[in-house]
């Protein structure tokens, strides 16, 4: 008699663990998809669209200047963090390059100086020539580009998204652009 | 006196925690550890403490919003009394934090104090350390500034360097697909829920064993540690010659650790809080961001590491420490614990010493960086253009408006980047300068593009110029039997002309 209730109390906790077993899975679905999200988000609707820079007549022909413009996907406490600053050069009035301010090494913001033509940056000294190439130091590629066109004298890139040297999505140095 | 006695009499009937304080205060601990080495421990404790209080403070006004922090900051630094005092301490009591549990650790590797049967509080010590590390540089990303923000744009590009999931990894760290509000929310809970608990959980796990065990006793050379006799040993030890811990040991960890909070406090009281820097806004891009003091060995490493050997060491090296920590008392939990007869782990110590030393001091330097107003800020030394040619003074010129002096030093002034100038001219020929001008090189970018022939020649002309005045510029020996072999041909034939 004792023997059996001592199975059946076993069978009734193995029968709890079980049940709560399907409820913790249950619950942690809902947790996954929350925690999840902005890779998810990615997926669904993407972070990138076009935006404008502004006028042409800001990026004189032959030179590169800084452009800033808010990142499209931002929140209303996100306060000066989503104003993001980008190189415009122009090349000859018509084609454009925009390089992104992160350095392909470790992101940290690339400086322009037209008297050396070259991109530098101050955290582990990369150098970039004027075209984005790599020109010296521990960058393993070019300066990431985005994808630019003109429409109506405007200016418009296609960004949202932090460049890092692990997303393919952006054309390397000299790589394909969309005009 | 009788009433706190009927009190205490009251509260343990109900709560009875007389006997296993009374047991904790009076375990005996070998006589040689009662010692001034085994003080880190309780003293990194105290600092936890500390950090908890500083943390609970600060939060009463801190913001944790992306839009708000910095001027929370601002607000605690200068509008709330003795705000300053508290961020200093706490920004103090990390530093000391790190600083303590790395002697901890030294101290109890080089002391044998991780062989059995103390393999897992060693272990759990390790978590310890890296949770640590955790909220070093969690903390650091909370004092949002401009070194904050460029921080977390290094965190984001080594994790998307992680093979298949790296994309996904840095948008899991970020909370979405830029550096914002909702990265500075999940640091902050990172840094005030996630990380704390998990260290009192495992502060807790890791002193029960310390109690359970006993404290490591003084090694002696010549006494090795079996897993047959150790416990029996120890036992004899103990109850022998033996001491209680409460008084004969723990005066000196009381002494010491009141002795760090002085130091943390007088720290924080004279050097103030850190930061915060620069706002951070992501458009102001004239910054060099920097790590706290304990990650500059990481930020000096990153710059000397060749391009290709940076991600695979970048990614398996943490793993393969971490993993070498874990298994050490588990491949050397017998044998020798005293430091006298281990000489390769002496070795490993101050190896690993030297190295971060002189990483950290290479982080503060940063020689590889260029100096980014050398060239409009720094002259070129006067007695480098005494009696110059106009040729030679325009090559100088060119110099500095080409920002060579970025990259390049002169009598010290100037980037370190590329090679000291001052005696260029005995390491190169003329060919040689022209060539590495153009093409440049050995991490020096190519300036063929970006001067004019002239500007070539005169800047050659002036690099040629810097060598001491007693030692001859280099000269290519067989360009120089060229020119005689060129000169003797124009000159052959009007000899046979005659």
């Amino acid at each position: 008699m004792s023997g059996e209730t001592a199975i059946s109390r076993r069978a009734i906790v193995k029968l709890g663990l079980i049940f709560n077993g399907i409820v913790a899975a249950c619950v942690a679905v809902p947790i996954l998809r929350y925690l999840l999200s902005p890779v998810s988000r990615e997926r669904k609707v993407g972070y990138e669209s076009w935006l404008s820079l502004g006028g042409l007549e800001q990026f004189p022909a032959g030179q590169t200047r800084l452009a800033t413009y808010r990142n499209p996907v931002v929140n209303t406490w996100d306060g000066e963090t989503g104003d993001i600053a980008c190189w415009v050069r122009n090349l000859d009035g018509q084609s454009f390059q925009v390089f992104a301010i992160n350095c392909a090494h470790l992101g940290c913001p690339v400086r322009w100086f037209p008297e050396s033509n070259l991109f530098l940056c101050p955290c582990h000294g990369g150098a970039y020539y004027q075209n984005g190439d790599r020109a010296s130091g521990p960058p393993e590629r070019g300066l990431f580009q985005y994808h630019y066109k003109i429409e109506k004298g405007q200016l418009f890139i296609r960004a949202g998204e932090m460049p890092t040297p692990g997303r393919a999505a952006y054309s390397p140095s000299g790589g394909s652009r969309c005009a | 006196m009788r009433l706190i006695e009927k009190l205490g009499r009251w509260v343990n009937l109900r709560l009875p925690l007389e006997a296993p304080i009374r047991e904790t205060a009076e375990h005996r601990v070998p006589r040689t550890s009662a010692s001034w080495f085994y003080v880190f421990g309780s003293a990194a404790l105290t600092i936890f403490l500390l950090q908890v209080v500083t943390g609970i403070l600060l939060a009463l006004i801190y913001v944790p919003s992306a839009g708000e922090a910095w001027n929370s900051l601002q607000t605690l630094n200068h509008g709330v009394s003795h705000g300053w005092f508290i961020r200093g301490l706490h920004g103090w009591g990390s530093n000391f934090m790190v600083a303590v549990v790395l002697l901890h650790m030294v101290q109890v590797f080089l002391f044998g104090a991780y062989k059995f049967p103390r393999e897992l509080t060693w272990m759990v010590g390790v978590f310890l350390l890296l949770m640590t590390l955790g909220m070093a540089f969690s903390g650091q990303v909370l004092r949002f500034d401009q070194d904050a923000y460029w921080g977390l744009g290094i965190g984001a590009s080594i994790a998307s360097r992680v093979p298949v999931i790296g994309p996904w990894s840095v948008k899991l760290m970020l909370g979405g697909p830029i550096i914002a509000g909702a990265t500075l929310s999940r640091f902050f809970a990172l840094h005030v829920f996630v990380i704390p608990g998990l260290l009192i959980a495992f502060v807790g796990v890791h002193l029960l064993m310390v109690l359970k065990l006993g404290i490591n006793e003084w090694p002696m050379p010549g006494r090795i540690v079996r897993r047959s006799s150790y416990l029996q040993e120890y036992h004899e030890l103990t109850e022998k010659q033996g001491v209680p811990f409460v008084p004969n040991a723990v005066w000196k960890d009381i002494l010491f650790s009141g002795f760090i909070l002085v130091l943390i406090a007088a720290c924080a009281a004279y050097f103030g809080p850190f930061g915060p820097g620069g706002q951070p806004d992501p458009t102001i891009i004239q910054t060099a961001p920097r790590p706290d003091f304990f990650f500059l060995w990481l930020y000096a490493l990153l710059s000397f590491l060749p391009p290709a050997a940076e991600t695979p060491i970048l990614l398996l090296g943490p793993v393969i420490a971490v993993a070498v920590l874990l298994i050490l008392p588990l491949v050397a939990g017998e044998g020798e614990k005293s430091w006298r007869r281990r000489p390769i782990a002496v070795l490993s110590v101050l190896l690993i010493a030297v190295a971060l030393g002189t990483m950290t001091h290479l982080g503060e330097h940063t020689p590889w960086s260029p100096v980014m107003d050398a060239w409009s800020r720094l002259p070129i030394p006067p007695e480098y253009l005494r009696g110059t040619t106009s040729l030679e003074r325009q090559g100088a010129l060119v110099f500095q408006a080409k920002q060579c002096h970025n990259c390049h030093s002169l009598k010290e002034q100037g980037g370190k980047r590329g090679p000291a100038l001052d005696r260029v001219a005995l390491r190169l020929t003329h060919d040689q300068l022209i060539r590495q001008v153009i093409q440049g090189g050995g991490n020096m970018p190519a300036y063929g593009k970006n001067l004019t022939p002239a500007e070539t020649t005169a800047l050659v002309a002036f690099l040629e110029t810097l060598h001491p005045p007693a030692q001859a510029p280099a000269v290519n020996a067989s360009r120089a039997v060229a020119v005689r072999a060129d000169s003797e041909k124009d000159s052959t034939p009007a000899q046979g002309d005659r």
